[in-house]
């Protein structure tokens, strides 16, 4: 693969020289980026960690994307999905136990300090494997980096590792930190951790906790003229009655990751200047699961979690719980995936009769009062959305005689209950795909995985031949053969119904229409914003 | 002055039982409450068991639960509030930060609602049964019964959003370089609507108190004197009945400012003011204990203090009073 910078500034010339020659010239003129602004953002939490190499996850990356960069970015048109960042090129060999990144040259950190294959190595090595709360999975078998020179880093793997399963997890597990500022002393209390160094095109400024975060442009940028804005400014609303508010008043310009609540879009896409974007979180797909103890013996029977998948109207919960801004699952891998979903499985359709066939064929027939047993169901609390769809699978779970108690916990205690003391039934979570089955959905109907893992098989379901599949998909290095293991396994986990899936969302980001190249890539949120400009 | 300090001394010796059994109780509280700092941590995070065990032992959460309230009255001792877990950072420092700005929105509102709700209620118990009196209380009891939320959401989205008079939310403007009269102009505006939020809804009490008080005080003898004397009206409403119906107020201004603490959490949180209240709501989800235990700390000698002023005031207001505590 080659360098990218070249042939995609090659296009951008390419594509502005179309617009001269064929659009209005007012038209023209209107997209021509202004430089400069404070672009002001509602942001929800503070993480206390926000070293995107140490925690990977989308609350760290919202800010701290822009300050530490990833090898590589998501990308809607660019090669398998991906857009050069640190690394202008990666290979991987043909036996699997090495890749090969060409890093960027002429890069340096905020410090000043030039960036290197020894930083790439470093981060690897003490940091994604080691301490990452998902590249201690991804890079398990990671043993060395040789750095043959300044520019190039290979990595080693003890074990053949799938080249695709690597690249997947590129943008969203390669944030690269500075040696020299964490080679000292404990990673995990290093101060950078709350004060981030980077290459990216905004550096870490200032944090008044409770009250915001500000990033300033960094001059020193690789990217040529960017970044376009002079400041980032994450104003730190906890009400989520307030973003909406905030946008109106134009007190910020932009809230995304739904911080402006499903019910209030309609009305605010209606204000003018506002508008409401469901683009640019392709990459980070929320799965609505009920996940099932299957030591409960009427839930270990294949028929009653049939029934149960036959009571379910996706299609009303999309309508009426995510107001239309999600898609009915057909499976585990969510439908928007280009690499290995299929949709060839076999599919629950709402079906009350069906349901309740099952369940007298099951052996639980209705008892006097109509009930056939009852259930203890545990809605996460993490989204309005999966409290909601609690309330529902409560109701669709009474017509077919189960009797469901809610327990509705704060997060600390579900986390507790679900997946540490399995006090559960039924749970209602929100776990995410992130690009490859491997990296973190596989684990939800894998045997053996400890208590206390979140987001993890915690039901006690055993199924030999998935956890097969998953073996063999680890250590399978042609692409095309891994995609077809994980096609069988997405059939064999809707045939046997380890967890049933519900819906699919992205999240929605609501902007003033001033704010530009909103949503252009699938991780946009949590991209580095190096060509967001504000028009004045 | 020195009165005043013995005064404090005593008062601080004597709540120190009382504090001991505040942090023990709500120690075990939150040790009751099911999943621990790591558990409300990995829900964002998530991650494998290693990192879980790893976490555990960093933050010394792998030790039994009375080891770690014996490190804590330790630690607290020797004046040491500890560490937080959920911020990396101590936790005197945490509640310093966000002390400021409570005491700011919880002086003026109770600065606002006292003084106004005690004006209110002069006028309204100048002639008690009057058609104001009747306005004045039944319209006081109206913002009283109001959610404090709401009243807050209204506000906002009338003066914020339509008129946009004042800044929707926070405690100044972010970022903004000002400094000196201006800094202090800006926070003023920021604070007008949660001020006003959390000021109104106490505003009930004060009015309907002296109201009371003076009606009652209208009855008695000195009144009557001081009318047959043929002293104006005016100093009569203000000197004698009204100054006579205060002293149960000042009572009230002491209690209230315990619950205005509580109260602020709602307005902080709908205002984003970084406060006291919404750190100890932070705390309570992130089962950050030592972090709350500071908190209810800080708490506690804020109410104690003010309660203190407020004796003090008693004293000057009321001569016997100082009599009987200096005999005590």
């Amino acid at each position: 693969m080659q360098d990218f910078r070249i042939s995609r500034r090659g296009v951008l010339a390419g594509s502005a020289l179309l617009l001269a020659s064929t659009a209005l010239p007012r038209i023209a003129a209107a997209q021509e980026p202004k430089q400069g602004g404070r672009l002001i953002v509602a942001a929800d939490s503070e993480p206390r960690n926000l070293n995107p190499a140490i925690v990977a996850s989308n609350g760290v990356f919202f800010v701290a994307s822009k300050v530490v960069e990833p090898l590589a970015e998501a990308s809607f048109d660019g090669q398998d999905g991906l857009e050069p960042r640190l690394a202008t090129a990666w290979e991987g060999s043909a036996d699997g136990l090495s890749v090969t990144f060409k890093l960027r040259e002429g890069v340096t950190w905020h410090d000043g300090k030039p960036f290197t294959s020894a930083d790439v190595a470093f981060s690897a090595l003490q940091v994604w494997k080691p301490l990452q709360n998902l590249g201690r999975i991804v890079f398990k078998d990671l043993e060395a980096v040789d750095m043959p020179d300044a520019h190039t880093a290979v990595f080693k793997f003890a074990k053949p590792t799938p080249f695709q399963l690597i690249r997947n997890a590129l943008p969203a597990l390669t944030s690269v930190v500075p040696k020299h500022i964490y080679e000292a002393g404990d990673i995990a209390e290093n101060p950078a951790n709350n004060a981030p160094v980077g290459t990216g095109p905004f550096k870490f400024a200032e944090h008044k906790p409770g009250e915001y975060y500000r990033l300033e442009k960094n001059t020193a940028y690789w990217g040529e003229k960017l970044p376009h804005l002079d400041e980032i400014v994450y104003r730190v609303l906890p009400d989520r009655a307030a973003a909406a508010g905030a946008l109106e008043a134009e007190e910020i310009h932009l809230a995304a990751f739904s911080a402006v609540p499903l019910a209030d879009l309609e009305r605010i896409s209606k204000v003018e200047g506002i508008e409401v974007v469901s683009k640019g979180y392709e990459a980070l797909t929320y799965q609505l699961v009920v996940e099932i103890n299957h030591r409960r013996k009427e839930l270990a029977d294949l028929k009653v979690r049939q029934a149960i998948a036959h009571a379910i109207d996706k299609d009303f919960v999309v309508k009426t719980i995510f107001l239309g801004y999600a898609t009915p699952a057909t499976g585990i891998v969510p439908v928007n995936d280009k690499q290995f979903y299929t949709s060839d499985v076999p599919q629950y359709a709402f079906d009350v009769a069906k349901a309740n066939t099952l369940l007298d064929e099951a052996g639980y027939p209705r008892a006097d009062n109509g009930s056939r047993f009852a259930l203890k169901l545990l809605p996460a609390p993490y989204f309005n959305e999966t409290k909601q769809f609690g309330d529902y699978l409560r109701q669709a779970l009474a017509a077919i005689g189960i009797n469901a108690e809610l327990v509705n916990n704060d997060s600390a205690a579900h986390q507790k209950a679900v997946y540490t003391d399995h006090a559960f039934d039924l749970a209602v979570g929100p776990p995410v795909f992130r690009g490859d089955p491997a990296i973190s959905t596989t684990i939800l109907v894998q045997s053996g995985v400890p208590d206390g893992v979140p987001f993890s098989n915690q039901g006690g379901y055993k199924n030999d031949e998935l956890d097969g599949i998953i073996a063999k998909a680890a250590e399978t290095l042609d692409a095309d053969a891994r995609t077809a293991l994980y096609v069988d396994f997405q059939k064999k986990v809707a045939e046997d119904l380890p967890l049933i899936n519900v819906a699919e969302w992205g999240f929605i980001t609501v902007a003033r229409t001033s704010v530009k190249n909103v949503s252009n890539n699938p991780r946009w949120a949590v991209s580095n914003w190096a060509d967001t400009w504000i028009e004045t | 002055m020195k009165r005043a300090l013995l005064l404090l001394r005593r008062r601080l010796i004597g709540s120190i039982p009382v504090l001991l059994i505040v942090i023990v109780g709500t120690f075990l509280l939150l040790e009751a409450a099911p999943g621990d700092a790591v558990d409300a941590y990995v829900v964002s995070t998530g991650g494998d068991a290693g990192m879980i065990e790893a976490l555990r032992q960093r933050w010394g959460l792998d030790q039994s639960p009375m080891t770690r309230l014996a490190t804590y009255l330790w630690a607290l001792l020797h004046f040491d509030l500890g560490h937080s877990v959920t911020f990396s950072r101590p936790i005197l420092d945490v509640i310093l930060e966000r002390l400021p700005n409570t005491l700011l929105l919880m002086g003026s509102a109770t600065a606002l609602s006292f003084g106004l709700g005690s004006a209110l209620g002069i006028v309204a118990g100048a002639k008690p049964g009057s058609f104001r009196d009747r306005f004045l209380s039944i319209g006081s009891l109206a913002l009283y019964a109001v959610p404090g939320f709401w009243l807050g959401l209204v506000l906002t989205v009338v003066f914020s959003v339509q008129l946009r008079w004042f800044p929707i939310s926070g405690i100044e403007t972010i970022a903004s370089g000002k400094t000196g009269l201006d800094r202090a102009l800006d926070i003023g505006r920021h604070l007008v609507l949660p001020v006003a939020a959390l000021g109104f809804i106490y505003l009930a009490l004060y009015l309907r108190m002296m109201r009371a008080g003076m009606a009652e005080a209208w009855r008695q003898d000195f009144v009557l004197a001081a009318k047959a004397r043929g002293i104006a009206r005016p100093r009569i409403v203000l000197r004698h009945v009204a100054r006579n119906a205060l002293l149960p107020l000042v009572t009230m201004l002491g209690l209230q400012s315990a619950q205005m603490l509580g109260g602020s959490v709602v307005i902080e949180t709908v205002f984003s003011v970084p406060g006291l209240g919404r750190l100890a709501q932070e705390a309570v989800a992130s089962r950050d204990t030592p972090l709350l235990l500071g908190i209810i700390l800080v708490s506690a000698v804020l109410v104690i203090l003010i309660n203190l002023i407020v004796d003090i005031l008693y004293a000057f207001l009321d001569p016997r009073v100082g009599a009987s505590e200096a005999a005590a």
